[in-house]
């Protein structure tokens, strides 16, 4: 646990909680975009090069824009003065605690069923994508059809309505 | 003797290093390429802008900027010293972090695809196993920084302009990658000093550049296409329309923020467009095997100003697409024709060494482009035009 890791996990925690509870939409997209940048960070202090620059192009150049889009685009995109807070906040905070107990638990739990993986792991972007199209062709083809299938839905829904279809 | 011009500036920099005790080497050689690539690019731009304004003024019959130093070559700094004295205005009622942090952003975001492009033999900051993939990662980055100094600005043109901007990035953003991705099918790696060597042979003297296959050629003018979009250049250059939006998503911003901008413009310029010499034609790999002794560097700042050339003499000739002109475009036309050079990328490759695939992928590539543009051009119902006035 270097200074760096701490440095990052700040960041990465402060963004998570200011996206949260910051009163403009807007200003919560940016700070989500904060968080994952942190965590980006995170994947690359832990040397895995793939999953840090796949979540800073996917998560910062895609998804962070999409939720920014959205909120633009939807009616009343301006916030009143004192925020949008849900009336069951506690509901919310019960699960997220829920779901983090689970993944943390899991996590420490790893080190007894794996007992042996004691070095470093290396795996270059290379193996990577090996294993995609070699071992996890099937999950892989399975996931590109879902999505070319959302696609597809999504160009149908926003389709004209012809004349006279109604 | 041509060893040394080639490695000129490794050796430099290790001669300067090498003062230094040696547990401090390896950050202080990081450190004076960072602060060369710095200084290196700014510099690139003023002369950049001075190309383009002269460039442009030949263009459209006028001199262009003729009256600071000799030949207007002083311009630039004037111009940078004075948007550094000027006013930095804010509106009152923009959003201030917001509206200071889009341009640092932007700046920063541009100067980190420099850190993976291979500039000369040995002469790349960081050689990662992924850099193409960092490319994309930092190019992602900026969409966010031009949606931020957008709404931050509380204008309607901005916000205007900066929806265009990101709209259009997005989709040929698409179109970028995936004609990439033809590139790291036949090199076998996302390494973009790899990808270099790879082309870095010759055949009775002529060079084995990706642009000189027909998926390469293909692939080639669609990232071009692409690139153009991408930096927001003319003919795509929408978001910054004057006559529609004033100056797009930086009409709030005055000064030195304004400077960022433009400096932010030409430095995604020449990042994309070294990038697109490193990918199709050899990065700084030289044009004839007689030629090699040239040093590697001048090739490859010679292919980047070539490309930089062809930006402002694009500008100087086409004129500007409407929006619906543009998304249609990118998705009808640019976005399907890429995925077709996939798969003829794909063909080639297994093909095997021989004229047959020469054959076969320009004839697949040649008959679709025929088929696309012929179908698209007659649903638009564009037909010869027929003046009768002067009959």
């Amino acid at each position: 646990m270097s200074p760096v890791f701490y440095l990052i996990s700040a960041m990465t925690v402060a963004g998570g909680l200011a996206a949260v509870l910051l009163k403009n939409t807007v200003h919560c997209a940016l700070a989500l975009t904060v968080a994952f940048a942190g965590l980006a960070l995170l994947f690359l202090q832990l040397d895995a090069q793939f999953a840090g620059f796949a979540q800073i192009l996917v998560y910062i150049g895609a998804v962070a824009i999409l939720v920014v889009f959205a909120i633009l685009l939807t009616r009343g995109s301006e916030t009143p003065k004192d925020g949008v807070y849900s009336r069951n906040w506690p509901i919310g905070l019960v699960i997220a605690a829920a779901v983090f107990s689970v993944l943390g638990w899991a996590v420490l739990q790893s080190a007894r069923v794996l007992p042996n993986e004691t070095a470093v792991p290396k795996v270059t972007v290379l193996d990577i994508g090996n294993a995609l199209v070699g071992r996890y062709v099937l999950p892989l083809e399975i996931v590109a059809l879902l999505l070319t299938a959302a696609t597809i839905g999504a160009v149908i829904v926003a389709l004209h309505e012809k004349e006279g279809a109604k | 003797m041509i060893v040394w011009m080639d490695q000129f500036f490794v050796l430099l920099r290790n001669w300067l290093v090498g003062f230094l005790p040696v547990s401090l080497q390896g950050f202080a050689g990081v450190l004076l390429s960072v602060v060369t690539i710095v200084l290196l690019f700014p510099a690139l731009f003023a002369l950049a802008v001075w190309l383009e304004r002269k460039g442009l003024g030949r263009m459209q019959n006028r001199l262009g900027p003729n009256r600071v130093g000799p030949f207007g070559l002083l311009q630039p700094i004037a111009d940078g010293i004075k948007s550094l004295t000027k006013e930095d205005i804010v509106p009152l009622s923009a959003d201030a972090p917001v509206h200071f942090l889009a341009p640092v952003v932007l700046v920063v975001a541009v100067f980190m695809g420099f850190a993976v492009l291979p500039m000369g033999r040995n002469m790349v900051l960081v050689d990662m196993d992924a850099g193409l993939l960092f490319y994309f990662a930092m190019g992602a980055s900026t969409e966010l920084a031009v949606f931020m100094a957008g709404w931050s600005s509380r204008n309607k043109y901005s916000l205007l302009g900066a929806m265009r901007a990101v709209a259009q990035m997005i989709s040929y953003e698409v179109v970028l990658l995936l004609s990439s991705v033809a590139v790291v099918m036949i090199s076998g790696s996302l390494s973009l000093t790899k990808i270099v060597e790879a082309q870095n042979h010759y055949t009775w003297g002529l060079p084995h550049w990706y642009i000189f296959t027909p998926w390469g050629l293909a692939g080639f003018i669609m990232y071009a296409i692409a690139a153009t979009a991408e930096t927001n250049r003319s003919p795509f250059d929408l978001p910054e329309g004057e006559s529609e939006l004033v100056a797009g998503y930086h009409t709030e911003y005055s000064g030195f923020k304004f400077a960022l901008f433009f400096l932010g413009e030409y430095l995604a310029m020449f990042s994309i467009s070294g990038l697109g010499s490193t990918l199709f034609l050899g990065g700084w790999s030289a044009p004839f095997s007689f030629l090699t002794w040239v040093p590697s560097w001048i090739w490859f700042f010679s292919k980047l100003m070539l490309s930089v050339f062809v930006f402002i003499w694009m500008r100087g000739t086409l004129p500007r697409l409407r929006q619906d002109q543009l998304m249609n475009f990118a998705w009808k036309f640019v976005l399907p024709f890429t995925l077709l050079n996939l798969m003829v990328t794909a063909l080639w490759r297994f093909m095997g060494e021989g004229w047959e695939r020469w054959v076969v992928c320009s004839a697949i590539l040649v008959v679709v482009y025929v088929v696309m543009a012929r179908v698209s051009l007659y649903k638009e119902h564009i037909r010869p035009r027929r003046y009768r006035y002067a009959d």
